[in-house]
């Protein structure tokens, strides 16, 4: 079965995000004065081919945790769909 | 001693680190291409700095499942020397062959500098031919390099005296003003608990030739070669 995925990955809350803030200066001189934080995250499109969705759910996330996404400093969250 | 010096797509100071530990130390040393498994030949492995599989992704990310990498994660196991600069450093982090993660600096710039570093201590086998607390000058150049773990973690590389280098300022005083880029707790360059695996911002590659008018690193490539202090295996 083949099934696209998109992933999330986002920094952790405990970690300063120096690229957000420079873009949050960034709204507030378009005039956006209400944006109260931006944080830079990556997303990631990705279709995989398994035997059913558990086993593409359990290799997602065995990807995420060992390449797409760094546990120390970033979270990740995915959604599957089948095609 | 043999060196060993690992080269990915995008390492740029493989060659840098060939001249100070074979051109000016006059130490065995080879080029270990990415795709080689078998080092043990080797003594001592140098993962340079660079731009590795053009840090895509995140730093080191794509090197860590490159194939020497299984080989280098043995050699440390097996206590062997394994020293990561710059883009090395993030790689061993990456690998989890060293705690922690660096990450974009505070202030958004690649740094090109000179930076003044405190040798925190002198009883490991990188540092021995320095002094306790003396204040050294290395180069840095890089963009990601803020030292980041969590705070169970940090406390731990401190408890276990981890830290090797931090950065300073010229009278080796450890502020918010001398921290280039963010790092946590000043936190320049660490070992692992066993002590065989060094990581570091800072290129004393850089600063070990007399011609350069830099040679506040060639101490630790001395060192190495004379290696008094031995790691258990």
């Amino acid at each position: 079965m083949l099934f696209n995925s998109r992933i999330y990955v986002t920094l952790r809350p405990s970690v300063l995000d120096p690229a957000g803030v420079a873009v949050q200066s960034g709204a507030q001189q378009l005039g956006y004065h209400g944006v109260d934080s931006i944080r830079i995250g990556k997303y990631i499109e990705l279709s995989i081919t398994a035997e059913s969705e558990d086993q593409a759910r359990q290799q997602l996330d065995e990807m995420c945790d060992q390449l797409l996404a760094n546990p120390v400093i970033e979270n990740y969250r995915f959604e599957l769909t089948a095609v | 001693m043999k060196f060993g010096i690992i080269v990915f797509p995008g390492s740029n100071c493989d060659r840098d680190v060939a001249m100070v530990t074979e051109g000016l130390l006059k130490q065995p040393t080879r080029m270990i291409w990415h795709q080689e498994t078998d080092l043990s030949d080797v003594d001592v492995v140098v993962i340079p700095g660079g731009f590795s599989y053009g840090d895509y992704l995140r730093c080191g990310a794509i090197a860590r499942f490159s194939p020497v990498m299984r080989s280098v994660v043995e050699h440390a196991n097996k206590g062997k020397y394994v020293l990561g600069i710059c883009n090395g450093f993030q790689v061993l982090t990456e690998s989890h062959l060293l705690p922690g993660a660096l990450i974009r600096n505070r202030d958004l710039h690649f740094i090109c500098d000179r930076q003044p570093l405190l040798v925190e201590r002198k009883d490991s086998v990188w540092t021995q031919l320095y002094s306790e607390k003396e204040v050294i000058t290395l180069p840095l150049a890089h963009g990601e390099g803020r030292y980041y773990a969590d705070d169970d973690t940090l406390k731990d590389i401190e408890d276990n005296g981890q830290v090797l280098f931090r950065y300073c300022n010229s009278t080796g005083e450890i502020t918010d003003d001398s921290n280039p880029n963010g790092s946590l707790n000043n936190i320049a360059g660490i070992m692992n608990k066993t002590g065989n695996v060094l990581g570091m911002m800072p290129h004393p590659e850089r600063a070990s030739d007399p011609s350069l008018r830099a040679i506040d690193g060639r101490k630790l490539f001395e060192g190495l070669i004379s290696s008094k202090i031995l790691v258990n295996p």
